[in-house]
Order: structure tokens, then sequence, then C-alpha cells
């Protein structure tokens, strides 16, 4: 028989070597998948990582990939501190691009320093105020933010299809439904052959990092995530505290929303996200909703999905089985945590017997 | 005598610690057995062994003779055991006889109408007086204690165990229920009786066993016993259990309340027109069976309390319906020790640091929070209170209920706050540190700061406040003087009858 019980704690190295080993596990596992395929699963991984940072090319296109996922990390972690569970972030995303198209394409004429503020600013804004809904209602009538938040991400997709195959469809591609490219004034600099977006990750993770961990507004929000009855009894203003800090999550997808467009592919479409905002909730969790974690995951993951497109290529495997890689090392990582928090004993049964009146 | 059960050399470690530690205990047929011993001292735990809840780490579990493992609490149930919890275990929405069948395995149809019978029959025998078709959110605390009594009965239990099950009644209603256990006992039911009452467990039981720090003390018959040699038994060592109630020569008004309402969120009444003033350096007792409307007085003061009417005048500032920032904003300063210790008082994931920030952050200047400041005090109240912690970053969740409970009153009295409002202050407390508590309240009221005492020992009470009010289903029985009433009469009060002496207003 197996009994579980509950373990005291374990000391912070034995804790990340039980993380490290749960993804050597994924990947020991998922490469009897690859050998059913076919392939030598050391060639198809060191592949992964030549792909992934073998010429500067593929170096930019993971740190591309990096970028977003990390900010937008970033901010669904300040709504997971408060177990707001904002599973909204890819039509934050899209709203930000949204309202970033907007002075795109209608502001073109203005000089491309101010042009590209009010991009981000407009963004971050639209952004927010969408994460705001769902805020508002979970104040007003304890709505469920994570049906919510779901919702609204087809909304804001359904809206991105309207506008391409509708108003903002470009006269001159002849038909085909396709949102305008940005001028050169609407689009980011690069900086050592990057987007400058890699500037602006590294401040807000300092940013990100002193808000959560020295500020009393990070504390609040820590604490309103542990008990909202505590919150209140300490005298915070829980609601004040649940509405900013939702629009902050909503305004950091909203800006990766605006640096996808502006920075990345220089127009708008729903493709812009690639999924993003889902992933960031794994990139967020694994990260263990710790700010100086998520880069490291973001990274992890861009290299995973940048070297899954170059095995696509390099070896013909198709791009779900990199999505299977994914999902293998998000169960198992979180499959650690079992281990973790609990332990197993295997109980040598001795004469059990039971009584009969 | 016959043994039902005998444990020999029980051993329960949860990591390092032992919370049984080579205990053993017997019960004979037709015996009510006591379990004496400070929160803490392993009773829990060497009943939950009995239950199937927990697996001993060594030691034997002998039935009737048979060595015999319980692996599971259905298990300890098909044995003929039966736990009463402290917590009850019922599904309030639903019938007595609904709860009964719960989870028993039974024909796919039920006969309502004979089961009734069996249940009715039952329950006379033993002067449960339990109707089984009334719903349970329609009876009263003792009557839902006799509820489970009649479930473990009708599941067969030939051996029940009754944890602290005293705490919830009113004395007149552990007569009772000492009436019925006293039946049980004559039909060769055997009872263990968990308690730290001295009093009852030498009025109830045959033998005791007591228990300290997961070690078996001693067990004796219940012959000549005084629970002064109980106590110190209990203790390890000879206190002087002696509460003093300090004079105090203050007479301004410090809170005023007037009519208060207080609407659950079905907009039931949990408060009924309350009326009541504390003056400066004074102790307000309130006494009253568990869920009188205590924790919605506490919460109403402290700001906690949406739906209220009425005036809570804070030294004639109207603070009725302010939330807690507004409190302090108005420069209010009022500690509130709510009981719901984890829940509203403390943050369970956070460490010592954090938690003694969260009443300090506010009045810290900036948008940084200063936590040296708060480590200091939070050292503080470690050497202060003897709090048994490996460090001021250890979470608060994994202490253990009486350290928790030390860190919660520590940090609010340690605040110096004009009133202090606490709720079972002592709860889970050795006697050694509920005195000591005592003691901080004490000095608090010296000072000249006003404390409203939410108590359930009504001795305590008697001895620790100036004057106590007595609640009763949302209503004030009577605001009186603890030198003129006795426990008894505090009793009728807590059941809703007025006293005609000791009144004080």
């Amino acid at each position: 028989m197996i009994r579980i019980s509950k373990r005291l704690e374990l000391p912070p190295y034995l804790q990340w070597l039980i993380r490290a080993s749960s993804i050597i596990f994924a990947l020991i596992i998922m490469s009897v998948f690859l050998l059913a395929l076919g392939h030598n699963p050391i060639k198809v991984y060191s592949a992964m990582v030549t792909g992934s940072f073998g010429t500067f090319f593929r170096f930019r296109k993971t740190i591309e990939l990096m970028i977003p996922l990390s900010i937008t990390a970033l901010g669904i972690l300040v709504a997971f501190k408060m177990k707001f569970w904002n599973i909204g972030a890819e039509g934050q995303i899209l709203m930000g691009a949204f309202a970033a198209t907007f002075f795109a394409l209608k502001f073109a004429y203005l000089p491309r320093p101010l042009l590209l503020i009010l991009m981000a600013i407009g963004g971050s804004l639209i952004g927010g105020l969408w994460a705001l809904i769902p805020a508002f209602f979970k104040v007003k009538y304890a709505t469920n933010e994570t049906l919510f938040t779901l919702m609204l991400n087809y909304i804001a997709i359904k809206w991105i299809i309207y506008l391409q195959y509708g108003p903002w469809k470009d006269p001159q591609q002849a038909g085909f439904p396709k949102i305008p490219d940005f001028s050169v004034n609407a689009t980011l600099p690069t900086l050592g052959g990057i987007h400058v977006g890699w500037l602006i990750l590294i401040a807000l993770v300092i940013i990100a990092h002193i808000v959560m961990n020295k500020t009393k507004f990070g504390f609040e929000i820590a604490v309103i995530g542990e008990s909202k009855n505590t919150a209140k009894y300490a005298g915070m203003s829980v609601n004040k505290v649940i509405l900013s800090t939702l629009f902050i999550s909503g305004a950091l997808g909203g800006l990766v929303g605006m640096m996808q467009t502006s920075g990345v592919h220089g127009t708008l479409s729903t493709s812009i996200t690639g999924g993003i905002g889902y992933t960031a909730i794994i990139v967020t969790w694994l990260a263990h909703v710790k700010v100086h974690l998520i880069p490291v995951i973001g990274l992890l993951f861009a290299v995973l999905i940048q070297g899954a497109f170059f095995i696509q290529t390099a070896f013909q495997i198709p791009h779900s089985v990199a999505d299977i890689l994914q999902g293998m090392i998000l169960f198992s990582a979180l499959g650690s945590e079992f281990f973790i928090n609990y332990r197993l004993h295997l109980v040598k049964n001795r004469r059990a017997k039971r009584v009969v009146k | 005598m016959n043994k039902v059960i005998e444990l020999k050399g029980i051993v329960k470690k949860f990591g390092t610690v032992y919370a049984n530690d080579q205990i053993s205990f017997d019960l004979s047929v037709g015996e009510v057995h006591a379990l004496l011993g400070e929160n803490g001292a392993g009773k829990s735990s060497l009943m939950n062994v009995l239950a199937g809840v927990y697996q001993p780490d060594d030691g034997e579990i002998i039935m009737n003779g048979e060595r015999v493992t319980i692996p599971s609490p259905r298990h300890s149930i098909d044995m003929g055991i039966g736990m009463i919890h402290q917590h009850f275990k019922l599904v309030e929405s639903h019938t007595v006889l609904e709860n009964m069948i719960a989870g028993v395995k039974s024909r796919l149809f039920i006969n309502y109408k004979k089961l009734g019978k069996e249940l009715t029959e039952l329950s006379q025998r033993y002067g449960l007086q339990i109707n089984p078709f009334s719903e349970l959110n329609m009876l009263s605390v003792a009557e839902k204690q006799r509820v489970e009594i009649l479930k473990v009965l009708y599941r067969g239990a030939k051996i029940l165990i009754l944890d602290e099950p005293t705490a919830v009644l009113t004395p007149q209603e552990t007569a009772r229920l000492f009436d019925i256990i006293n039946s049980l006992k004559s039909d060769g039911h055997s009872i263990i009786f968990i308690s730290h009452k001295l009093d009852e467990v030498i009025e109830i039981s045959d033998r005791i066993t007591v228990l300290r720090k997961g070690k078996h003390i001693d067990t004796l018959k219940n012959e000549h016993l005084s629970p002064r040699s109980l106590t110190n038994k209990m203790v390890g060592k000879a206190v002087e259990l002696k509460i003093e109630r300090t004079k105090t020569d203050y007479q301004d008004i410090l809170l005023e309340v007037n009519n208060l309402f207080v609407f659950r969120p079905d907009n039931s009444q949990a408060l009924k027109g309350l009326t009541f003033k504390l003056k400066q350096g004074e102790i307000l007792g309130v006494a009253g069976v568990a869920g009188s409307g205590q924790k919605e007085l506490c919460e109403a003061i402290a700001g906690l309390q949406d739906k209220i009417t009425g005036e809570i005048l804070f030294k004639s500032e109207n603070i009725c319906g302010k939330s807690p920032r507004d409190i302090i904003n108005l420069g209010i300063s009022m500690s509130f020790v709510p009981e719901d210790r984890l829940g509203m008082g403390l943050v369970a994931g956070m460490d010592l640091v954090d938690n003694v920030l969260l009443k300090a952050y506010l009045k810290q200047p900036g948008i940084f929070v200063n936590r040296q400041e708060a480590q200091k005090e939070a050292l503080n109240l470690i050497e202060k209170l003897n709090i048994d912690t490996p460090s001021v970053h250890t979470k608060v969740s994994k202490l253990s209920g009486g350290n928790i409970q030390k860190v919660l009153l520590g940090r609010e009295i340690e605040l110096q706050p004009e009133l202090i409002i606490t709720a079972y202050p002592a709860r889970g407390l050795d006697i050694g540190s509920a005195h000591k508590i005592y003691d901080l309240l004490n000095e608090q009221k010296i000072k000249g700061n006003g404390i409203i005492f939410i108590g359930e020992d009504l001795d305590v009470l008697l001895k620790i406040a100036d004057k106590i009010m007595v609640l009763c289903d949302g209503e004030v029985t009577g605001i009186v003087d603890p030198d003129l009433v006795t426990r008894e009469d505090l009793g009728y009060m807590m059941a809703g009858k007025k006293l005609e002496r000791g009144e004080v207003g």
C-alpha cells in the first residue's frame, strides 16, 4: 500500500533539483517518442539549440519571441499574484495592437518618436481597459474572471478580423483582406539588430521586481492574493487595488501588442500573438509567479518554440511535436510540485485484520 | 473489566515533532475515560489514530484482545468506533435522517418511514430527543451535537469519542449531555471524553488519562481528585491559577454602541439592536453560545460588516459603516483579534515579518515598505511571548495553533491601541501562555485602553471582566456585574432568560 503524507519544507536547492530533473524527465520521455518517429533525440535536441542560437538571425528570432512572452508573463504575474486568474492576455495583446495600429494608420504623418510614444500609450491604455472590464464585474458582481477573461479573447479576435475584412482593409491589396503595412515612422527602431523591446523588457523586469517585492502596492497585491478578508482587515482598499492591478496587467499585454505590430510584424492581424497570451500563462506558472524567473523561463520557451521551427525544416518533424514537448515539460514540471510537497511511503501491511463483531 | 481497546506505545511523528510519544491508553466496557491535556498535548492525534485518520509510526492497537490496524476512517467505523468531532460533519440543508444515511452503503431504495421510526426509537432510548425529519439548519448547536451522537450510534458505534464536546455548550446543555453520556454508559457503550476543563472531567469520568507534550503522564481513577492536582499534572508544574481584576478610575466613555443591527448576506438579523457602553480602562466580557452574534459584533466595530445600521460612537465619533481604512484615517487606533486567525487576522502563506508588516505598513512613510522595522518587531514578539518558530521568515501556517495565536495577539496588543477587540484570546494556548495574555490585557487596561473580550470560558470571564454582556441569538439578555452573578446565571442568560439581579446596564 502506498501512503501519501505532507512534507516539511524542503531546502530550496533540493526543490530546484526536483524541478530541474522534471524537465530532464520530460526530455527523456520525449526521446522515446522521437525514437519511435525514427529520429535521434540527441541530434534533435541539439538542433533545437543551434536552431535558436546558431546564427544571429536565429538568435534574433529567439529573442523576438522571448520579449513578448516575458512581458506578457509579467502582466499575467501581477494578476496571478493576486489570485486573479487573468487568462485574457491574448485579447489584451490584440486590443493593444488594435490601438497602436489605429495611431499607426491614422497619424502616420507624425514624427517617429511622437508616433511611437502615442502608439505605446494607446496600446497600453486600451489593453488595460480591456482587462478592467472583467475586473470591474468581478469587484461589482463577483463574476468568474477565468471565464470572463477567456471569452473576451474571442471578442478581441473577431474584432481584429472584422477590421481586417472591413474598415481597415488595404485597398491596394486587390481584394486580399489585409490591414496596410506600417510606415517607417510607426516601426520600432532596432538596437544591436533587435527591436528595442529587449531594453523595455529589462527595464520592466527591474521595475516589476521592485514593485512586487518592495512597495506597499506590491505588498497589498500579495495580501489580497492570500486572503481578501485579511486585506480588508488590515485596512486595504481591496477593490481599488484589484482594479489598478488588472489595469496594469492588461496594459502590459497591450504594450506587447504594440511591440508585436510595430517591431515584428509591421502590420496588424490575429497572428501577431502566435498564442503568446496562452504560452505566457505557462511561463508565469513555471516561474512560480516570481518576477526574476520570468525572463529565464521566457527564454526557455522561446528556445522551445524557435527550436521547433528549426527542426521542422531540418528534420521534417511536424511542429506539433514541439507542442507535445511543451506540454510534456509543463506536465512534469507541474507534477514535480507534488513530490516537493508530499512524500510517498511504501507501507508494509502488518497483518491488517478487520474485527468482525 | 473487559478492555475494548488497548493502545500500546503509540508513536506518531510529524516530521521531527512527536505528537504522540509512546502513549498507552485503554478503555473498558461501560466506562467513561477522559483524556485530559492542554492544547497540543496530543489528545487529538491519539484519537485520530483510533479514527483511522492517522497511521501510527509505532505501537499496537488491540481491540477485544486482537491486534488490529485501522487503515482508514471507514475501517474505524466498521469496527464500532464513532468519533464526534468538535466541528460537526453534517450537511446543513439536509434533514437529520438524510444525514444519517449519507455515506452509509445502503440499498437502492430507502424506506424513510421505517428508518424514521428506528431513529426515533434510538433517540428516545438515550434521551437524545431528536426528530429525524427536522432540517439541520433549524437545530441549535446542542441539538446538532446530539445528531452527531445519533449518527455514530446508528452506524453501530460501541465506542464513542467526544472531542471537546462542551466547548460549544451552555452549562445547562452540558449537564444534559452528561445525562446522555451516563445513559449510553449504562447501556454498555464506552466513551472517551476529551477535554481540558477540569471540573467537567472530574464530574463525568471514571478514569482520567493526562497527556502532556505528547507524553503519557498518568492514568488515575477518579476518586478524591482535585482540580489543582490535575492541573499540575497537565501543566507539569505547580501553577498559580489566579486572574487579577485590576481596578481603574477612568470615567470617560470610550465606545458607545446604540441600537446596532447587523444583517447577514441573506438579510437575516445577526445582531438585533445592541446597545452598550465601554469605559476607558475597562474590560467588557461578552458571553454567549457560539454563533450568538459575537463575530458580527466584533466585525461591525472593526468596520468589516457591510450591512449595518445604528450608531457606533468611538469617543463620540460615529464609525458605524466605516471601513477599516476609514477608521485608520480618522486616527483611531483599534486592534482586533478575530476568531478566524488565519482567514482574517494573519496571512497564512506569509512569514512573521510580513504578518507584522500587515498592521504597520500603512503608517510607514513613502511608497516602499520597511521590512527591517517589521523584522525588529517580530523578533521582539518572539522573545516577549516565547513564540516557538524556526525563524522570523517561517510562514505562519507552519506554526502550531498556539504560536499562531501568540503572533496575532502579540501584534495587536503591541500596537498600543485605545480599543482592543479580542475574540477568544486564550483559545489554543496552554495555561501559562493564556495567563500571560490576561496579564498583557490587564496592562493595557491600566493604561486606560478599553477591551472587548469575547470569551467562552465563563470562569475566566467572571474573573477578568469588569462587566459581562450576555448575548443570545443576536440580542443582549443582560449586562451584569461579574461579582453578583454565578456561572449558572450566565448559562441561563445565554439561553435567553433575563436575570433580575446584577444588571449594570
